[in-house]
């Protein structure tokens, strides 16, 4: 099958520094990849740029989404191609509410493939669907976006974001801080129930406790801004008992 | 007399002399208005080194030609009023063109009991001993020249009473209209008495339909009796060729609400002065406004609350959006006296420039004289949030979508604080029109209910 998402000697520096120095990662449609690494190893600087962030300088490689240049697209056309991501903070925006602008999100999505606008009930409707993966009342969406949201409730409105959107390329980033144990069972119930054949993940997490509950295919483990080791979910729980540690030293004895 | 050689020259300044006294107005009326002349004379036209007046300068509105309003009122087809009135309010209205109070576009039929709405001239022949206790009193002019401008060009004015505890739900409209068919100086007026226990809103709405120079100078006297609730909304959509100064004056008995909405949406000079008085004890007060001065326009805000009586809340929220070469002040005073304790006032004034030629001036300033009272106050000036809007973008709203969102959210926010549904509707619709990304933004307005 081939990849959905082709990151190549990706380089990237913010204020001359350099964050990113040469990560690889390919992800095929289907496939939960999960990228794990200690604070400052570029884990959320990786999100930020494939969601299009533009206050990243990058310097080197490519990325290809489904066959087309992804460095090239402005964020939203990369949101309406199919890329999601789940912030790790999402921004409150007073006075703009969630359903006012996530309809006009969902019919910007279809007009860029060419379909036709859905009515407000409809979206309503789609939208109603929704907030039931994830426990939503229908009372925070017509709050202000993530303005006096709980940790959990902010968590919860992206997924539930990322239901209604539904992208082929899903990035979560630290999804899981700052969330409960029964608010992590909800936020991961969500997201398993959107698994499919046709859907990838980028799961970014500090923490092994996620992946108890969104059960990765493959596991990263980002370093210094590469990719030092790669293994499948029995990683994770290596790490959770050695730390990170464990992982530099084979790869400092190498370099 | 004055010839019509010394009209094309006349200027404000000259406006006392020449303005016609051809409405009917009592004696004492007539005596006030002369000696308001003579006060405006004496005072002239404030200058910059007023520290009120610091931001706005009156020098291309002192060079200005001028003609004085008067005489019968010039004719205007009802479908143009009609397209020009804010949509939706459907009560009592008086409507002046060009300053004259037009009968044929106005209605004040079929009334409530308890509700009286007259020209001012016919209030104080019929209502005389109630007109001469209020008119002026709030509105001396003593040290304000555009008050006593006013007082001394006085045509017809609007009079509105409401009876001890009626309860008035449909909003008083007061539309003036410049034609632009002459460079017009008008003197709105408008006194408002609301007694004991009752409750009542008027707006008063300024439209001018054409692009020549002209001067809107209105005064309105507001008397909140106790327990009362007044709500008074103010709407200015003049051209680029406008000058509209407003004065607005509030006396508040005990336990009185009161509210004032601005919303200044265009005019090339436009000066809007709130001063509510909260005279008795546990009165609130609100002063919410929004500017969206464009081009080269100039708005300026300036409120003075005054807190003369214990446990009183004020709360001023001013907003404005700052376009191409706008320049915005915002001047806020909050003024306790000694005994005014438990007093809780806030004020807040948020500019959002969305041009680097954009000017934002802010200036919160409290005169406090009592120990036991909370008053707080914040100003802005920024550009939009540029997370929010990266967030938005990252769930497929263009950059323009987004800026379109964001900006009307922000102004968005101050009317939602307008109870009076028809008028938040009216202002939020023309508020798009006003805003950059406009024809993007149908999606996002009606939605606020969610």
């Amino acid at each position: 099958m081939t990849a959905m998402l082709e990151i190549r000697n990706l380089h990237v520096s913010v204020e001359g520094q350099e964050i990113l120095r040469g990560l690889d990662l390919t992800i095929k449609p289907g496939e939960v990849h999960s990228i794990m690494g200690p604070n400052g190893s570029g884990k959320s600087t990786l999100a930020q740029v494939l969601a299009g962030r533009d206050s990243y300088d990058i310097t080197d490689g490519s990325v290809v989404f489904r066959g087309k240049d992804l460095l090239d697209m402005d964020p939203d056309e990369r949101a309406c191609e199919g890329v999601f991501l789940a912030f790790q903070y999402p921004v409150e925006i007073p006075g703009v509410k969630t359903t006012q602008f996530l309809k006009a999100a969902v019919n910007a999505i279809r007009a860029h493939h060419g379909e036709d606008e859905l009515d407000a009930a409809d979206l309503m409707g789609h939208f109603r669907e929704k907030m039931k993966l994830v426990h939503i009342e229908p009372d925070l969406l017509r709050r202000s976006v993530n303005e006096g949201f709980s940790g959990g409730e902010k968590k919860r409105a992206e997924i539930f974001q990322m239901a209604v959107l539904d992208p082929a390329l899903c990035i979560l980033d630290e999804t899981d801080s700052g969330l409960d144990i029964d608010a992590l069972k909800i936020v991961a119930d969500g997201v398993n129930s959107m698994r499919s054949p046709d859907r990838g993940f980028l799961v970014i997490t500090h923490y092994q406790r996620l992946l108890n509950y969104i059960v990765p295919d493959f596991v990263h483990v980002l370093v210094d801004g590469r990719i030092v080791q790669s293994g499948g979910k029995e990683l994770a729980l290596q790490l959770e008992e050695k730390g990170y540690g464990w992982i530099n030293a084979p790869v400092g004895a190498g370099a | 007399m004055i010839s019509t050689t010394d009209q094309r020259t006349m200027t404000i300044l000259d406006l006392p002399g020449a303005t016609p006294d051809d409405v009917a107005f009592p004696p004492w009326l007539a005596t006030m208005r002369r000696a308001a002349a003579t006060r405006f004379a004496e005072l002239g036209l404030p200058a910059r080194n007023d520290e009120e007046w610091r931001h706005t300068s009156l020098r291309s509105l002192q060079s200005t030609p001028l003609v004085p309003a008067g005489g019968t009122a010039s004719s205007l087809d009802a479908g143009v009023v009609n397209a020009a009135a804010l949509p939706g309010l459907t009560g009592p209205r008086l409507v002046f063109v060009d300053g004259v109070l037009s009968a044929d576009l106005s209605s004040l039929d079929a009334l409530p009991a308890g509700l009286t709405v007259l020209p001012l001239s016919e209030a104080a022949a019929r209502h005389e001993t109630l007109v001469r206790e209020h008119f002026g009193v709030l509105a001396d002019g003593a040290r304000e020249a555009f008050t006593s401008l006013n007082t001394a060009c006085l045509g017809e004015g609007t009079f509105v009473h409401v009876a001890r505890g009626v309860d008035i739900t449909e909003p008083i409209l007061v539309l003036a209209i410049a034609t632009g068919r002459a460079a017009t100086a008008t003197h709105p007026r408008l006194l408002l008495i609301a007694e004991e226990s009752s409750r009542a809103s008027v707006v008063e709405d300024y439209v001018s339909l054409g692009h020549v120079p002209h001067l809107t100078n209105i005064v309105t006297e507001i008397f909140v009796g106790a327990n009362a609730h007044v709500q008074h909304a103010m709407a200015v959509r003049e051209t680029d060729e406008a000058f509209n100064i407003s004065t607005l004056k509030v006396r508040q008995e005990r336990d009185s609400y009161f509210a004032s909405h601005s919303a200044l949406f265009g005019g090339a000079l436009v000066r809007n002065q709130v001063n509510p008085v909260l005279v008795g004890t546990g009165g609130h007060s609100l002063l919410n406004g929004l500017y969206l001065p464009r081009g080269r326009q100039h708005h300026d805000s300036h409120m003075r609350v005054e807190h003369q009586a214990p446990n009183c809340e004020s709360r001023q929220y001013y907003a404005g959006i700052l376009q191409d070469h706008a320049h915005g002040v915002f001047s806020g005073r909050i003024v306790v006296s000694q005994i005014a304790q438990k007093t809780d006032a806030i004020q807040q004034n948020r500019n959002l420039l969305l041009s680097k030629d954009a000017q934002a001036n802010t200036k919160p300033q409290l005169e406090i004289y009592a120990d036991d009272v909370r008053c707080t106050h914040g100003a802005t000036i920024g550009e939009l949030d540029e997370e929010a809007l990266f967030y938005l973008r990252s769930r497929c709203l263009s950059e323009e979508a987004a800026r379109g969102l964001l900006v009307y959210a922000f102004a968005r926010e101050g009317l939602e604080r307008i109870e009076l549904a028809p008028l938040r509707d009216a202002l939020t619709n023309l508020l798009v029109e006003q805003l950059p990304y406009r024809g993007l933004l149908d999606s996002f307005v009606g939605d606020e209910a969610g």
